[in-house]
């Protein structure tokens, strides 16, 4: 298996890891009370937020922690540039992830159309961001195996 | 996904390049090895440009490392 590969299993493992853990984290700190309640909103609010930042902080200790337990297993170094192929991949892989998340941001947009709490809409818009994510990596494992 | 029909004799041309190792033909050419290593399984048609290199690199014209569609030796 590749460099390449193992970064695309480790990068979907702990994106699943990252957003159950982080759910699991956020769940119990629900407001409850007014659904449309402006402590609803700013817990929303937060809930993407930090989402964002922790996802991001994390992804960059666990690629750091990789790389060192990839160069200690292996002995090799990690490609230092991307080339022509892994560009192609990222491309492809940052269609898919797109193409999802703007599907998961219409039916977010279509619940409230259809009058649902935005309760609603934030949960569909979280998870597609979550999907576009899984999808992402899933892509790049998939052209990294089969080719492009 | 469509099938791969550019094939290339870049395994052998490696075995009579003084056996040149994967990481050495990665190097001449400015990809990685990974990227090689799915030219030679077939699993990735170079660009244009990449191609050139890797011919220059054999210092061979591009049509006696490249092919396309079924490989003129086998037939």
């Amino acid at each position: 298996m590749t460099y390449q590969e193992k970064k695309s299993i480790v990068s979907l493992i702990s994106s699943i890891f990252i957003f159950a853990v982080y759910c699991l984290y956020r769940y119990p700190q629900y407001p409850g009370g007014a659904l449309e309640s402006k402590e609803m909103f700013h817990y929303w609010g937060s809930f993407i937020l930090v989402l964002l930042l922790v996802s991001i902080a994390a992804h960059i200790v666990i690629s750091i922690v990789f790389n060192i337990i990839f160069r200690m297993t292996t002995g090799e170094k990690e490609p230092a540039f991307s080339d022509e192929m892994d560009k192609r991949i990222d491309l492809l892989a940052f269609r898919n992830s797109f193409a999802v998340f703007i599907i998961g941001f219409l039916l977010a947009m279509g619940s409230l159309v259809i009058d649902q709490p935005s309760k609603v809409m934030f949960i569909i818009l979280i998870a597609s961001g979550f999907l576009s994510d899984v999808l992402g990596s899933l892509s790049r494992l998939y052209h990294y195996k089969r080719g492009v | 996904m469509a099938k791969v029909l550019v094939g290339n004799h870049i395994r052998k041309l490696r075995f009579n390049h003084h056996e040149m190792t994967q990481q050495q033909l990665a190097d001449m050419v400015g990809v990685t090895r990974q990227t090689i290593v799915a030219l030679e399984k077939g699993n990735y048609s170079p660009s244009l440009e990449l191609a050139f290199r890797i011919a220059h690199a054999f210092k061979l014209p591009l049509e006696e490392v490249f092919f396309y569609g079924d490989n003129p030796e086998e037939s």
